[in-house]
C-alpha cells in the first residue's frame, strides 16, 4: 500500500525509450470493502484532470465504493492520480449534494419540484425571446459535461434559440490550446499523443507544471527519466516546481514575458541552421515573416526582458535544435499569461521548423485543463460551431442547418462567437438577461471576483445554475437545478490526446437529481423548439441517441467519431479520433503525412492577426493558397498590461495545487485531499519575505487594484519579486462570502484576455504585499510539491493517512484486451487485473 | 514636388489617430480589450511617425496644405458611453484609420515613381500595420454591432 498524498506519483516503473510503459494498476476501495465484496465493476474514465485515465468503478449495494485504473488503457496503463483515487466517487457521494430543484422566493432559495423550476425557466426564456430576441440569452458551461450534453446544448443554443452567446469555462483553461492549433494548422486537433513521451529524447514543458496538473502523465515522465536513457528536460516556469527541479534547463522567467523567450528560442534555430529546410519548404507558409519577426531576440535581449540567463536560452535552444525527437507540452503558464496564443504558436513553430510533427517521439501536446474541455470545443457548446466548422464559411453553416433541418439564418455566424468574458460584460450592461450556468463556478474561477459577484447579483439578470452542490455561484441563482454527477449517468468524453472514453452509469443519482442531458432535453421540449419540418428539434431519448447524432455531425470533419460506437468503447479502452472507415482503429498521431487541415474549404478558421485578433477573412486566406500547409504565425512581443510599480511592486500569478480540482467542489469533500491542502496561502520568496518581515505562516494582505486577500504566507522557492496564490479556494466552506476572510486568488486578478483565444490573463498582475499579523503556525500549503517551504524540515510534512492508502499491482505487460462489461460480478477481463489473478481469468 | 505635402498629411493623420486611440482607451476602460489594444495601436502610430523621420529629413515636410481642407478629420476629443456609443467611437476610429491607410498607399505610389527604396521599405512596414488596424476595428465592430443595435437598451 502506498500513501498517495505523500507519494503523489506512486512507485517508479522505469523504462527505456521505445519500450512500452510498464503496467501498474492502482486501486482504492472504501474502508472495510474488500475486492470480494464488490458486486460489479463499471467502465469509466477519470474526470479530475484532462489526462483522461481509464478507470473502473466498484459498485456494492447500489453505491460506488472504489476505483481502479484500467490496465489496458494506453493513457494510464492502470495508474490513477491522487485526485482520481480520492475524489472520484468520494467527491460526489456526499450528504451535501443538491437533491431537489430550488427557486428564489422573496429573495431566498427554496426547494420545489421539477415542473415548477423548469416552468419558471421557460417562462423567463419565452418572455425574453419575445421582447428582446435570442441575443438576450447566454449559456455558460464547463469542461465537465459529456459529449452528449454539450452537443444537446449546442443544438439548442445554435439551432433552436440562435444565440452566439455560448461559452464554457474551457475559455479559462483550454481556449488557447484550440486557438494556437487553429492558427498554425487550420483546425483544432492535438497533433501528438502520450506515447510520444515513451519515444522522445527531449521533453519541453512550457508553463506546464505537469507534476501537479496531470500527475499520471508525470509518472510516465518520471519513469522515463529514471530509466536507462533519460530524455533531456527543459522547464519554462517562474516557480521551482517539481518539473523545474528535474529539469536540465530551468528558465525561470518573469511572468508575462513568454513570447520574448519563445522568439529567442526560435531565433536560435534559424541562427544555427537547425531547421529542416525541406519540410519547411514543402509543408509550411510564411517562414520569412517568422524569421524577420524574431531577429531582434538575441539570447542577451531575451535575458534582459525575461530575467533569465542568456546561456540558458542557448542551452535550451541547443537541446531543441539537436535532439532527434522532441516532445513539447504547453499549459496555463502560457495559456493564462500575456500574448497567450502568440506564445503557444511559437511552440508549434519550433516543431514545424524542425519538421518534428506526426512522428513517434515528436509530439506537440497543447494540453487541456479539464477532463472534457476538448468536447466543449468539438460539440459547439462554446463559441465554435460543432465539428470544428468554420463560422465564416457559409457551406459549413449550411451543413449544420441541413443536419438539424433548420434555417441557416438561425445559426449565429455573422460575427465571432461571444466569449465568456464578453458574455459577462453584456450581462453587466444588461443586454443579456438570461444566463444559464452548468457545472461551473464563475463566482470563484473568473477574474476580478468583486465585479463577477456584482454581475451575478444584478436584479435584471435571471440566473440558472445547474450543479452537484450549492456553490458560491448557485447562491446567486434564481433557479438551481440538481444535476447527476460522474458515475450517475452515461456518456462519453475525450481527453487532451483525442482519446474518447465511455463512462457508464454505475449508480442512481441522489434524490431528484437528473443528468445534464435530461435537463437540456426537458428544456428543449418545454420550449417546443422545432425544426423546419415541424418535428421536435431534439427527439433524443437517452445519451446514445445524442451520441449517434453527434457522430453524424462529426462525419468528414477532423474530429470524425463515425467509427467510435458505444459498443466499440464498451470493453475496449479509449479510442483516438479521427476514427472512421479510413482509420477503423482510430488515429494515434495527426499530420504524419505533413498535410494540415488548412484547405480553405475544410479549415476551422481563416485565422487571425495574433497581436490584435483581427480576422484574416476568407479572401485573404484563400489568396495565401495554404493548400494543406501549416502556417508560421507570430506577433511582436509587447510587455504585460500591468507591470509592477511603486504602489504595487510584486508580480502576481495564480495556479493549481496537486490536491485540488477547479473550485474544490469535489476535492474538498475528500477528507485526505482536503487535509493535504485545507486552506489558501500565498507564496513569497525568501528574500522578499525577509524584506517584508514575513515569517512562515504569518498572515499577509495581498492587494491589487481590484481587491484584497488576507491569507497565511508560505516562504518558498518562488522567483524573487513574484507572488503566487492557488486559485481553488472560495467561500462555500467558510461563511459563503469573502466578507470575513477574503482568500480567493481571483479577488486580485485583472479583467483582460488574449486577443485571439480570449483566454483571461490570470498570471500577470501587480500587487502590494504586507504583513498584517503573526500566524498560529506554518501555513497549510502542501510540502510535497512546488509549494514546499524553502527551508526543509521547518514545516510538518503533508501526509494522507489510512484513507489515502492505495494498492499498486505490477502486472505483466501483456494483459488480455478483453471486455469490462458493466454488469458482471467480480473481477473483470481487461480491467485493472492484479497480476496474481491474471491466470485465473485467461 | 508635392510629396512633402503628403508626408505632412500622413504625419498629421498618424498623430491624430494616435491621439484618438488614446482617447478611446481612456474613455472605454470597462472594455479591457479595447482599452489595451488601443494603447498598443497608439504606440504603433507613434512608431510610424518615427519611421517617417529619415524620409522627411530628405524631402522635407509641408504642414500647410496648399489645397483647402474640405473634410475635417480632427480626431476624437471626447468619448461616448454605452454599447452604441462604443460602436460610434470605433466607427470614428475606423474613418481616421482609413485616412491613414489610404495616405500610406498614396505615399507608396510616389515612392514607386521615385524608386526610393528607403521610403518603400518604410511604407512596407507601416502600411501593413495600418491595414491590420482597420481589420481589427472591423472585427471588433462586427462583434459589437448586433448586441448594441438589437439587444441593448
Amino acid at each position: 500500500m502506498v500513501d498517495r498524498i505523500t507519494d503523489i506519483w506512486g512507485t517508479r516503473t522505469p523504462f527505456a525509450r521505445g519500450e512500452s510503459w510498464p503496467v501498474r494498476v492502482d486501486q482504492l476501495l472504501a474502508d472495510g470493502v474488500g475486492e470480494a465484496d464488490v458486486d460489479r465493476w463499471v467502465q469509466s474514465a477519470c474526470v479530475l484532470c484532462s489526462n483522461g485515465c481509464g478507470m473502473d468503478i466498484a459498485v456494492k449495494d447500489g453505491a460506488m465504493v472504489g476505483v481502479r485504473g484500467r490496465a489496458v488503457d494506453a493513457v494510464n496503463q492502470g495508474r490513477l492520480g491522487p485526485k482520481g483515487l480520492l475524489a472520484s466517487w468520494q467527491g460526489v457521494a456526499t450528504k451535501e449534494r443538491l437533491t431537489r430543484p430550488m427557486i428564489r422566493e422573496n429573495g431566498r432559495l427554496v426547494e420545489t419540484d421539477w415542473d415548477t423550476a423548469m416552468e419558471r425557466i421557460v417562462a423567463r426564456s419565452r418572455s425574453l425571446l419575445a421582447d428582446k430576441g435570442p441575443l438576450s440569452h447566454a449559456f455558460y458551461t464547463s469542461g465537465q459535461l459529456f459529449i452528449e450534453e454539450y452537443y444537446a446544448l449546442g443544438v439548442i443554443g445554435k439551432g433552436g434559440i440562435g444565440t452566439p452567446h455560448m461559452d464554457g469555462n474551457t475559455r479559462l483553461c483550454t481556449a488557447t490550446a484550440a486557438a494556437a492549433m487553429k492558427e498554425s494548422f487550420g483546425s483544432d486537433g492535438q497533433p501528438g499523443c502520450y506515447t510520444d513521451i515513451d519515444e522522445c529524447d527531449a521533453l519541453f514543458l512550457y508553463g506546464h507544471n505537469m507534476a501537479e496538473t496531470q500527475t499520471v502523465l508525470w509518472s510516465r515522465v518520471l519513469d522515463r527519466v529514471t530509466g536507462p536513457d533519460r530524455p533531456a528536460v527543459v522547464c519554462v516556469d517562474p516557480r521551482e516546481t517539481e518539473v523545474a527541479r528535474l529539469a536540465d534547463v530551468h528558465l525561470a522567467l518573469k511572468p508575462g514575458t513568454n513570447l520574448a523567450l519563445m522568439h529567442g528560442l526560435v531565433r536560435e534555430l534559424f541562427a544555427h541552421g537547425w531547421n529542416d529546410e525541406d519540410f519547411v519548404a514543402h509543408h509550411t507558409l510564411n517562414v520569412e515573416e517568422l524569421s524577420a519577426a524574431v531577429q531582434p531576440w538575441t539570447p542577451e535581449e531575451v535575458a534582459r526582458t525575461c530575467g533569465v540567463e542568456a546561456d540558458d536560452v542557448r542551452r535550451a535552444a541547443g537541446i531543441f535544435g539537436t535532439s532527434r525527437r522532441v516532445v513539447s507540452t504547453v499549459l496555463q503558464g502560457f495559456y493564462q499569461s500575456s500574448q497567450a496564443t502568440a506564445s503557444s504558436c511559437q511552440v508549434n513553430n519550433l516543431h514545424l521548423l524542425r519538421g518534428m510533427i506526426g512522428r513517434p517521439g515528436c509530439g506537440i501536446l497543447q494540453m487541456n485543463g479539464q477532463p472534457t474541455a476538448q468536447n466543449n470545443r468539438e460539440c459547439g457548446a462554446d463559441g465554435d460551431l460543432p465539428g470544428f466548422r468554420n463560422w465564416e464559411n457559409p457551406d459549413h453553416v449550411n451543413e449544420l442547418a441541413a443536419l438539424w433541418n433548420v434555417d441557416p439564418q438561425v445559426i449565429p455566424h455573422w460575427a465571432p462567437p461571444t466569449h465568456a468574458m464578453q458574455i459577462f460584460r453584456y450581462a453587466e450592461q444588461g443586454s443579456i438577461g438570461f444566463l444559464w450556468i452548468s457545472a461551473t463556478n464563475p463566482a470563484v474561477s473568473m477574474p476580478e471576483l468583486p465585479r463577477i459577484r456584482k454581475i451575478l447579483a444584478s436584479p435584471g439578470l435571471f440566473v440558472v445554475v445547474q450543479d452537484l452542490y450549492m456553490t458560491e455561484t448557485a447562491q446567486y441563482a434564481d433557479v438551481v437545478l440538481p444535476a447527476a454527477g460522474w458515475g450517475e449517468k452515461t456518456g462519453t468524453f475525450t481527453n487532451a490526446s483525442r482519446t474518447v472514453h465511455l463512462s457508464d452509469q454505475a449508480v442512481e443519482p441522489p434524490g431528484e437529481a437528473r443528468s445534464d442531458l435530461d435537463i437540456f432535453l426537458d428544456y428543449s421540449r418545454r420550449m417546443d423548439f422545432r425544426n423546419k419540418g415541424g418535428a421536435p428539434l431534439l427527439d433524443w431519448v437517452g445519451p446514445e441517441d445524442a451520441y449517434r447524432a453527434w457522430q453524424d455531425c462529426s462525419r468528414g470533419r477532423p474530429c470524425d467519431y463515425t467509427g467510435i460506437s458505444y459498443s466499440k468503447l464498451r470493453g475496449g479502452s479509449g479510442i483516438q479520433w479521427p476514427c472512421n472507415e479510413e482509420h477503423p482503429g482510430g488515429t494515434k498521431r495527426l499530420y504524419g503525412d505533413g498535410i494540415f487541415p488548412s484547405n480553405p474549404d475544410y479549415c476551422e478558421t481563416y485565422g487571425h492577426d495574433l497581436l490584435t485578433g483581427a480576422t484574416v477573412g476568407p479572401q485573404a486566406f484563400r489568396a495565401m493558397a495554404p493548400a494543406g500547409r501549416a502556417l508560421f504565425k507570430t506577433a511582436p512581443y509587447s510587455p504585460p498590461h500591468e507591470e509592477p510599480d511603486a504602489d504595487y511592486p510584486f508580480r502576481y500569478t495564480t495556479g493549481r495545487t496537486v490536491y485540488h480540482f477547479h473550485t474544490r467542489t469535489k476535492t474538498a469533500r475528500s477528507k485526505p485531499l482536503n487535509r493535504a491542502a485545507p486552506d489558501a496561502w500565498v507564496e513569497l520568496s525568501v528574500s522578499d519575505a525577509g524584506r517584508l518581515g514575513v515569517a512562515e505562516g504569518d498572515i499577509v494582505s495581498v492587494r491589487s487594484r481590484r481587491g484584497e486577500i488576507v491569507v497565511p504566507a508560505r516562504v518558498g522557492d518562488i522567483r524573487s519579486g513574484t507572488v503566487f496564490a492557488p486559485f481553488h479556494y472560495g467561500y462555500w466552506d467558510e461563511c459563503g462570502s469573502p466578507d470575513g476572510r477574503p482568500r480567493a486568488a481571483n479577488e486580485l486578478t485583472m479583467t483582460d484576455w488574449d486577443p485571439v483565444s480570449k483566454q483571461p490573463v490570470f498570471k500577470s498582475a501587480a500587487v502590494h504585499v504586507e504583513r498584517v499579523a503573526a500566524g498560529a503556525g506554518p501555513s497549510a500549503a502542501p510540502t510535497t510539491t512546488a509549494s514546499r517551504p524553502a527551508s526543509a524540515g521547518s514545516v510538518p510534512v503533508t501526509v494522507g493517512g489510512p484513507e489515502a492508502q492505495a494498492q499498486e499491482t505490477f502486472a505483466p505487460e501483456a494483459l488480455p484486451a478483453g471486455s469490462a462489461g458493466t454488469v458482471s460480478a467480480g473481477p473483470v477481463l481487461g480491467a485493472a487485473v492484479p497480476a496474481t489473478t491474471v491466470g485465473e481469468l485467461s | 514636388m508635392k510629396l512633402p505635402m503628403y508626408l505632412g498629411l500622413l504625419h498629421k493623420a498618424e498623430a491624430t489617430l494616435a491621439r484618438s486611440y488614446r482617447q478611446i482607451a481612456e474613455g472605454h476602460g470597462a472594455e479591457p480589450d479595447i482599452h489595451f489594444l488601443c494603447l498598443t495601436l497608439a504606440k504603433q502610430c507613434d512608431a510610424h511617425q518615427q519611421a517617417l523621420q529619415p524620409v522627411v529629413a530628405r524631402y522635407g515636410e509641408v504642414s500647410e496644405d496648399d489645397e483647402p481642407e474640405r473634410l475635417h478629420a480632427d480626431g476624437l476629443t471626447e468619448t461616448r458611453s454605452g454599447p452604441v456609443g462604443l460602436l460610434r467611437d470605433l466607427q470614428d476610429l475606423y474613418l481616421l484609420a482609413n485616412l491613414v491607410d489610404i495616405t500610406w498607399t498614396m505615399v507608396q505610389q510616389a515612392a514607386q515613381g521615385l524608386r526610393d527604396t528607403e521610403l518603400l521599405d518604410v511604407v512596407g512596414r507601416c502600411e501593413s500595420e495600418a491595414s491590420t488596424q482597420l481589420r481589427w476595428l472591423t472585427t471588433r465592430m462586427k462583434q459589437a454591432a448586433p448586441q448594441a443595435l438589437i439587444a441593448a437598451d
